[in-house]
Parts: C-alpha cells; sequence; structure tokens
C-alpha cells in the first residue's frame, strides 16, 4: 500500500464522479428525495391512528364524555360519522379501517346499568386499527370502574417511547442513511466494476503499479466521505422540512462506515460475477431492492409479520439501521456496539468474498 | 559468459509461445527474439494471433507453455518491475471517461513515482489544444495519443504497441509514425503490431509476418521479399489464350483469373522472352506492367489461402 497511489487514485475516482451527474444524483440527491417523499406522506406530525366514530346517542352527556376520553388518549384522531349513514356501508364506501358505533340508548342503558354494546369495527390487517382498538378498551374499562364506582389500581400509563423520537420522520432518517449507504455502494459498485472491465479500464490500470488493495482503499475513502456528506444532508433536510428532533451523533461512524465497506464489497463482488453491465445492474438491483424495504428502511422491521421479520434478521442493512436507531433514537449505546459488531463481521465476510472473486486480468 | 551476453543484447526472448482458446489455437508456437533498440513489427491480419502473443509478452496473458523474458525479467513472475520498464498502448485503448490528458498523466506519473512530464510528452504528441478536454471528448486519433503518452509516462526501455494508428487519418498516423521515429532515436526497444504493410516498411527493422498463431516469415523487409519473395512479376490483362503461349517459356509461374495475368519470374531475360512471345501470338493485350516484387505481394502471398475463403 502507497498512500500517494491511493490519494492519486481518490482523486481521480473523485473528479470522475463529480463531473458525472447520474452519480450524484443517486448518491445524494435520491435519498434526499425519498426523504421528502416519504415525510411528506407519512408526517403531519402526529403518529395518532384514525378512528370513525358514530354517535347515535348524540346529545347526551356520557356519550359525548366518552367520545373526548377517546380523543385524549392520544391515540386517535376522531372523525364524525352521520348517524344517519348504514355504517357497513359507510365504512366499506370510505374505506375506514377501524369505527365505532355509540348505540342510542347508550346514556339511558348506562344509567340504568343496563348491559350496554358498543360496536368496534375493525381491518384486522391494519395495525393502526389494532391501536384504535385499544385506545376504545382503555375508555372503556376506565368507564366501567367510574360506573362501578371503583377505583383502578393498576393504570396503563401510555406514553411515547422516547421523549424526541415520536415522529415517523425521526424513524425514517436512519433507516434512509442505512438505505443510502446500501445503494450507494452497491450500485456504485457494480456498475464500476462491470463497466471497467467491459471498457478495459481495469487492464488499463493493471499495467500500472496500482494494487487492487489501493484501489479499494480509495474508493472506500470516496464512498466513506459521500456517506457522511449524505448523512449531514439528511439530518438537516430533516430538521428544516419536517422539524425532526435527530441529530448528528459521531457514534454513528463506525457502524456507516462498516456498511461502506461491506456494501461496497458486495457491489464489487455483484460486478465481478457478472458477464455484463446488464447482468450488473440486474444483480445489483435484486441485492438492494429487497433488503431496503425488509431491512426496515422504510417501515419499522417489528410492523411486519413474524416470517418477514425473520428473513429481515439475514440482512445487513438490518443491522445497520438498528443500530443507528438504537443510538439515535433511543440513546442506546450497547444496542449499537452490538449491531456495529455484526455489521463489522459481514462486512468482513463481504470483503473476504470480494479479494477472491474480484480480478482486473483477463484468462 | 554466452548467456549473460545474449541478455545484455535481447529486450524480448521467448521460446515456443502456445496460447489455445478453447478450440482455437491463438498462438500456435512461436519463438521470438527481439533485439534491444530495435522496432519491431508483427504483421498479420485480423485474429492471426498478434495481440495474444503481444500480450503474453506485456505479461498481461499467461501462455498455456512456453517461457518469455522481457530485458531478462520474467513477465508473470516480475511483473512489477517489468510495469516500470515497459510502457504499452493495447489494443483498443481506453481510459475513464470524464478525466483529461493532463490529469491522466498526472495520475500516472504519480502510479509510478517519476517526474510529471504532461507538458512534454503532451506537446510532443500534439494534444495541448485538447489537454484538458474530458476523454469522452477526444476524437479517435486524440485517444490514441493519450495512449502513446501514458505509456511514455514511465520513461519506459521498451514499448508495445498494438495497432497504435489503426482507425486514424493520415496526417495523425504520420503524426505518430514520428513519434515512433523519435522513440527509436532514443534507442528504445519498440514493438509494434499493425496491418499496414506501409507503416511496417515505414517504421520496422524487422518484421515477422504472423498468420494462424505462427510465425511464416521473419527478418528485414528486404530479407523476407528476397526470401520469400519470387523476384519481379509482370501483370497484363488478356484472354485465357495467352495462358498457352506463356506456358511455354520456362522458369517462370503464370497465375490468370478473369482477364488478368500475374506472371512471377526472376531474370530480366525473361521479360525479353514474355515480350515476345505476346507479339508473336497476335492475341490481343493491354495494360503490361513490370515491378519488383513488394513486402505487400509476400504478405498476400503467405497469408494468401486464407484470405481467398
Ligand atoms: N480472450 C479471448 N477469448 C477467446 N478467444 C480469443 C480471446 N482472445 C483472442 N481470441 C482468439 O484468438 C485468435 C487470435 O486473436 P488475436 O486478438 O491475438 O488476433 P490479432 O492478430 O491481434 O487480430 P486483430 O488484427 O484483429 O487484432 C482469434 O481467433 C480470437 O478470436
Ligand atoms: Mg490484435
Amino acid at each position: 500500500m502507497r498512500l500517494a497511489n491511493i490519494k492519486a487514485d481518490f482523486v481521480v475516482y473523485a473528479r470522475n464522479f463529480l463531473r458525472t451527474r447520474s452519480a450524484l444524483f443517486f448518491t445524494l440527491l435520491f435519498p434526499i428525495i425519498f426523504l421528502l417523499v416519504f415525510g411528506a406522506i407519512f408526517s403531519g406530525g402526529s403518529t395518532k391512528v384514525p378512528l370513525s366514530v358514530q354517535n347515535l346517542n348524540n346529545g347526551s352527556a356520557i356519550s359525548l364524555s366518552f367520545v373526548s376520553a377517546l380523543n385524549s388518549t392520544g391515540l386517535v384522531t376522531i372523525t364524525a360519522v352521520p348517524s344517519n349513514a348504514n355504517i357497513q356501508t359507510y365504512i366499506n364506501q370510505n374505506s375506514i379501517d377501524a369505527a365505532l358505533v355509540i348505540p342510542a340508548d347508550f346514556a339511558q342503558e348506562v344509567a340504568s346499568s343496563q348491559n350496554v354494546n358498543i360496536s368496534f369495527y375493525y381491518n384486522p390487517s391494519q395495525s393502526s386499527a389494532q391501536t384504535a382498538e385499544q385506545a376504545v378498551n382503555l375508555v372503556i374499562q376506565s368507564f366501567n370502574f367510574k360506573i362501578a364506582n371503583a377505583t383502578p389500581i393498576i393504570h396503563a400509563y401510555v406514553s411515547p417511547v422516547s421523549t424526541t423520537a415520536v415522529g415517523y420522520i425521526n424513524y425514517l432518517i436512519p433507516g434512509l442513511i442505512g438505505f443510502s449507504v446500501l445503494t450507494a455502494g452497491v450500485f456504485s459498485m457494480t456498475n464500476i466494476v462491470s463497466s471497467y472491465k467491459k471498457e478495459k479500464i481495469f487492464r488499463q490500470l493493471s499495467l500500472t503499479p496500482l494494487t487492487k488493495g489501493e484501489w479499494m482503499v480509495s474508493k472506500f475513502t470516496w464512498n466513506a466521505i459521500m456517506a457522511v456528506v449524505a448523512i449531514v444532508l439528511m439530518i438537516s433536510v430533516g430538521d428544516l422540512v419536517f422539524g425532526a428532533g435527530i441529530t448528528f451523533n459521531l457514534y454513528i461512524l463506525p457502524i456507516v462506515f462498516f456498511g461502506v465497506f461491506g456494501f461496497i464489497s458486495l457491489g464489487i463482488v455483484a460486478g465481478s460475477i457478472s458477464k455484463n453491465e446488464e447482468t450488473a445492474a440486474i444483480i445489483g438491483n435484486v441485492i438492494t431492492f429487497p433488503m431496503m424495504f425488509l431491512a426496515g428502511t422504510f417501515f419499522p422491521v417489528s410492523s411486519m409479520p413474524m416470517y418477514l421479520q425473520e428473513i429481515a434478521k439475514f440482512l445487513p442493512l438490518y443491522y445497520v439501521i438498528n443500530g443507528m436507531n438504537a443510538i439515535m433514537l433511543f440513546g442506546n449505546v450497547p444496542g449499537l456496539l452490538f449491531n456495529t459488531g455484526i455489521v463489522a463481521a459481514i462486512s468482513l465476510a463481504f470483503f473476504f468474498i470480494s479479494m477472491r472473486v474480484f480480478s482486473w486480468k483477463e484468462s | 559468459m554466452q548467456d549473460q551476453d545474449k541478455n545484455e543484447t535481447l529486450a524480448v526472448e521467448a521460446k515456443g509461445l502456445f496460447k489455445s482458446y478453447g478450440k482455437i489455437k491463438a498462438v500456435n508456437g512461436i519463438d521470438l527474439k527481439i533485439r534491444k533498440g530495435e522496432v519491431f513489427s508483427l504483421l498479420g491480419p485480423n485474429g492471426a494471433g498478434k495481440t495474444t502473443t503481444v500480450e503474453m509478452l506485456e505479461g498481461i496473458r499467461t501462455p498455456d507453455s512456453g517461457s518469455i523474458k522481457i530485458l531478462g525479467l520474467d513477465p508473470i513472475k516480475n511483473v512489477q518491475d517489468l510495469r516500470r520498464k515497459e510502457g504499452i498502448i493495447p489494443q483498443g485503448f481506453n481510459f475513464i471517461e470524464k478525466i483529461t490528458p493532463k490529469e491522466a498523466i498526472a495520475y500516472y506519473s504519480t502510479l509510478f513515482n517519476v517526474p510529471n512530464r504532461s507538458e512534454e510528452l503532451i506537446k510532443m504528441t500534439n494534444l495541448t489544444n485538447v489537454s484538458n478536454v474530458i476523454f469522452t471528448d477526444l476524437s479517435g486519433g486524440q485517444k490514441q495519443k493519450v495512449g502513446l503518452c501514458l505509456a511514455l509516462s514511465n520513461d519506459p526501455e521498451i514499448l508495445f504497441l498494438d495497432e497504435p494508428t489503426t482507425g486514424l487519418d493520415p496526417q495523425a498516423r504520420r503524426n505518430i509514425w514520428e513519434v515512433i521515429r523519435k522513440l527509436k532515436s532514443e534507442k528504445r526497444t519498440i514493438i509494434l503490431t499493425t496491418h499496414y504493410l506501409e507503416e511496417a516498411e515505414e517504421l520496422a527493422d524487422r518484421v515477422a509476418i504472423v498468420d494462424n498463431g505462427k510465425i511464416m516469415a521473419e527478418g528485414t523487409p528486404h530479407e523476407i521479399i528476397k526470401e520469400y519473395g519470387n523476384g519481379m512479376r509482370l501483370n497484363v490483362d488478356g484472354e485465357a489464350g495467352l495462358l498457352k503461349v506463356f506456358r511455354k517459356i520456362k522458369g517462370i509461374k503464370t497465375k490468370y483469373g478473369s482477364g488478368k495475368f500475374t506472371v512471377i519470374f526472376n531474370s530480366e531475360k525473361d521479360i525479353v522472352k514474355m515480350v515476345r512471345a505476346l507479339e508473336k501470338s497476335g492475341k490481343k493485350w493491354s495494360n503490361l506492367k513490370i515491378s519488383n516484387e513488394t513486402l505487400e505481394d509476400v504478405f498476400l502471398d503467405l497469408i494468401g489461402t486464407k484470405e481467398k475463403d
């Protein structure tokens, strides 16, 4: 390893990169666009789930206090359903996931201590409906206690998991950092390796004293710098546009750098084993797209079905994002260290494979 | 003692080179000895095995069998040492898209750990006005000249130029020839592959005609013409009946096809015989031409069997 060689190759690669608009787009702009789009779709600043309420006992004080109790759980956003509507038809027509009907005799029955049924309709495939159900149960319980004049002993204290990390946007930023580390590394290397092979640039480089190792270090350095730039950009845009409460955290750098290292190695492997640029692009996409959705870039892995959660555990990006979530959302240092260790191990494995399959020479 | 002597004068020594790709015998038994300071040209049709041979010498490809010494070094085992002494333009030279000639030379100079001679090289190859244009925007000839600059950036003792002028216009070609002549005057060894006989005749001290992975003829152009050529040739247009007339003359070879005769002969006296015979026959003839055989004639003769099909 000669530092001057690494530096010279770095300068050439950086120049070529900065003069290529598509490279800049995919590395820096692409994650920002995702951040803006997903941030805009899911933010609005609340984690509340929608709940439609049809109050057939409108006007009664007790029904109104029931609704306001629902409201004050902080879990649901209530939309009123007109009392003359047929609830089933209304649910279907408006694609409602969770709805509640307060019967016309609600106040009367409660007053006379008769059993009274509130009907709750929900779409079981939506996790938001479960949250709504939870809110409804909480309120029913506290009303039952009140009616029975009992004092609840056990309180369920519903509160956000961390003071800063409530909003989806705060969750999205670490996910998209992982995403940009993944795509920048895999896409740029599959593309470079396959096109350098085809365009005979590797043959040309093999005629100089530059070594494969030096070449890789220079690619790693550039990608690591771009990753940091992307992270700073995403955190700033997250803060300026969505008021996200995430700040730049130096502790994430090891896991980010190991991630860069692993994903460029993976990209080199994909580029090396593919016969041409088209195959390389396909392999690159096959690696990145499922991984990016399954590893928790856009949605928490915990919100996915169990079997997908199991699959996620085989994806390196899962640990990158987990580690960053641990430190950026929860300040959990042991969680970060654990995930950093796993990412380091996976990356080294990818690196050794890449050194085996990657060759500048033609047969 | 004798071996030592040879090592000091030979730049390239290759024995029994073989290389196959599946069933194709790309190089089928080639021996080469090239002296230091010599311009040696490999001449041959497409697919003859020139690039395969040269790239084995350079250390880019590994021969199936055979031994190679370049400046006394083994091109596979001593590849790193050799890289510092050799300059290479591979066939179809290409470089990183958005890098300028100036930047490319600076890059190579750092990698080879030598002083950056970009100004001198750019001037020598007439690239001054495009020295800051990115590689993809250069013309074919300009790209090829960048290749030459890179090959020269480490001040090499030996140069391998694989078709450095293919596809260039006559002026750009002459420009590169000029540079090659200058390199020759600096006592560098140059191995040049080409399709252009003119180029080989113009630049090479010695030529090897390669076909089907074998050397068909080797020597100075003059030697090759003398050894494989048949002296002189007479071309004349006329009807098939003239064939009988020529057949009567001893010591000449006559070929006929679509109204054209080519007669190959050795002695000037045969000219007189042939012209007399033509006159006496009373048959029509035209476009009579007598010439010495050129390298091109020999080349086409040697690879002729293949060219026909
Ligand atoms: N990497 C390879 N894989 C398979 N076949 C090859 C390879 N390289 C060369 N060949 C074959 O070997 C033969 C010689 O090729 P080579 O490139 O040495 O010819 P050449 O004399 O340089 O021809 P040209 O003048 O067209 O450059 C050809 O038939 C070619 O198809
Ligand atoms: Mg060739």
